[in-house]
């Protein structure tokens, strides 16, 4: 193992020791980027004059291409924003540089973080480091993938389906999507507005609570950024899970979840039985409609939200229109890949005139029912539990000719986006060598409780510990 | 379940130039997505309130009405496509024969 393989948390404890210096940690990362880079293509922009002031010494954080940087290109990993350089931070980004972390890269992600497994970049695909034949999962797959990979201590990706927890999940890292408005959402450019949220994605569940930590907290402004106390996500962790009320979604064990995942979910129950937790199953019956109010609910704030994209004020303009019509339409032509403009006709039908009702207010309808479904499980459980996806990480352009079959790789994390609740993936074993996500889901605004339960079954687990063999420095799977 | 007409005009809504080719694509496509949320219909929603947001005890977030420094004219303008200090411009809005 190098230094880049460590956890934050270790690292900063050698740092304090005098064992290692915060520079030598930093060039191993930069190092490892060297080595794998070029196999794992987690980056589309690198950033490597690293600041080592403050608290976390410059310590490397991959950073989602959708995360504003100011003078930093931000591509979302379109086209249409190949060449766009904010001119101002996101507020994460701001709160990441007021306590010295620094930020090595922008990682390659689906475009606009629409898709399960970053082969919608408009650039390249990202590969799992687990397994280069596979996905690295969507759509932080470049931000899952450094962390997996060594390329960096640490990540942010947004989550508006599953976007942080399933590649999390299959690059057998830790991935949390905080409440909605639990971080602020300014600079992060906007997909689904009533969806999108900033998480970590991390070695470990301490780390992940570090850099909550550091990213958490009421936003003047974003509106919708709740002015909710934060609490003290570091300390609270360490707290035991004696007597946790836990309960296990039926539903997303139910079809379409592979043998291998069901078992090591099942394994994970009982580590959390025996260390104190009271464990059983629970329905939420309205899960099978989830899939299909997100894709109305979803696709149709995308198609408000990315109506911005004329080809006037920033990013690309095609050329050789004829009249002010011609050249929205061909900017958007020639801006968008196919799942972004899929998802932009989708979206455009499911609000047009006519249709309004049948979809888009009934999708919002069956999304109160969903939470609701929550609402009454959290009256009885403190967490609850299930597989973050229902499979290991798929095989590149397996699932690419057939949009469907990509959107139900997310049929296990989008209830939760749908409801605004927290919830993260731990490394929870392997499946035919590959990384299982365990999901542990809390209550609006309980991310102690769920990163509590998720560092009592890391801690008497190994699975976290593992780093792919790509490395070449004795990981293995 | 939808027809080219339709995915046709739903384009020119979303001010997307389609191909012929796309338009029969996307047609199927469209088509599996939107049969495949037929089910949700099956779902007595009557007396069920939408849910546009979750959170539910925020309304009108205001702010103060304080002067805070803008975003100056020159960063606004210096990742416009075609820049005219201080305008954006664009191509002839008014062109005959362009616009339906």
């Amino acid at each position: 193992m190098s230094l880049c393989d460590l956890t934050v948390h270790e690292v900063l404890d050698l740092i304090k020791s005098g064992e290692v210096s915060a520079k030598e940690v930093r060039e191993s990362v930069l190092a490892r980027i060297e080595k794998v880079e070029s196999r794992v293509c987690s980056y589309i922009t690198m950033t490597p004059e690293l600041d080592s002031d403050g608290a976390f010494h410059g310590l490397p954080l991959a950073l989602k291409d959708n995360i504003c940087t100011r003078g930093v290109r931000t591509t979302c990993g379109s086209r249409i924003l190949e060449h766009f350089v904010p001119p101002y931070d996101a507020t994460v980004v701001t709160r990441l540089k007021a306590q010295g972390i620094g930020i090595v890269g922008k990682t390659n992600m689906d475009e606009f973080a629409m898709g399960s497994s970053c082969e919608n970049s408009a650039f390249f695909p990202t590969r799992n480091p687990w397994d280069l034949d596979r996905v690295p999962g969507g759509s932080s797959g470049g931000s899952a993938a450094a962390v997996a990979a060594g390329e960096a201590m640490w990540a942010l990706g947004s989550d508006t389906g599953g976007s942080v927890r399933q590649p999390a999940s299959f690059c057998g890292v830790v991935g949390l999507k905080p409440t909605y408005g639990r971080v602020s959402r300014y600079g992060l450019v906007a997909f689904a507005s009533s969806l999108d949220q900033i998480g970590p994605i991390t070695r470990d569940v301490l780390d992940s609570a570090i850099l909550l930590s550091v990213i958490a907290g009421h936003d003047p402004l974003d509106s919708t950024s709740a002015p909710v106390p934060v609490p003290d996500y570091v300390q609270d962790v360490r707290r035991d899970v004696k007597g946790l009320k836990v309960g296990l979604v039926r539903e997303y064990l139910g079809q379409g979840t592979e043998d291998g995942v069901r078992s090591c979910i099942l394994k994970a129950v009982e580590v959390l039985t025996d260390l104190g937790a009271h464990v059983e199953e629970v329905s939420l019956p309205h899960t099978a409609y989830a899939l299909d109010a997100y894709y109305l609910i979803a696709p149709a704030e995308a198609s408000s939200n990315l109506a911005r994209y004329d080809g006037v004020k920033y990013g690309y303009r095609a050329e050789g229109a004829v009249g002010l019509l011609d050249m929205y339409q061909r900017t958007r032509r020639e801006g968008f890949g196919e799942e972004v403009k899929r998802r932009i006709m989708l979206g455009t039908y499911a609000l047009s005139s006519g249709y309004y009702d049948a979809y888009y207010l009934r999708a919002q309808k069956v999304r109160t029912l969903i939470r609701m479904d929550f609402q009454k499980a959290f009256s009885e459980y403190d967490v609850l539990l299930g597989p973050t996806a229902p499979t290991v990480a798929f095989r590149a352009g397996e699932r690419t000719s057939d949009p469907l079959s990509m959107y139900l790789s997310d049929v296990c994390t989008i209830p939760i986006n749908l409801a605004g609740i927290p919830a993260v993936s731990i490394p929870c074993g392997f499946s035919g060598g590959l990384p299982v996500g365990l999901q542990i889901i809390g209550k609006p605004f309980s991310e102690a409780i769920i990163l509590r339960a998720a560092y009592a079954f890391e801690s008497s687990t190994d699975h976290h510990k593992n780093r792919p063999a790509l490395t070449g420095e004795g990981g293995e799977a | 379940m939808i027809d080219r007409e339709t995915v046709e005009h739903v384009a020119h809504l979303a001010r997307l130039k389609v191909t012929d080719e796309e338009i029969s694509r996307f047609t199927g496509q469209l088509s599996q997505i939107l049969e495949h949320m037929e089910k949700m219909k099956a779902l007595d929603v009557n007396h069920v309130p939408p849910t546009f947001h979750v959170l539910e005890e925020m309304v009108n977030v205001m702010r103060g009405d304080t002067r805070r420094e803008p975003l100056s004219q020159e960063d606004a303008l210096n990742m416009a496509p075609d820049p005219a200090p201080p305008y954006f411009r664009v191509p002839k809005v008014i062109e005959l024969g362009v616009d339906q």
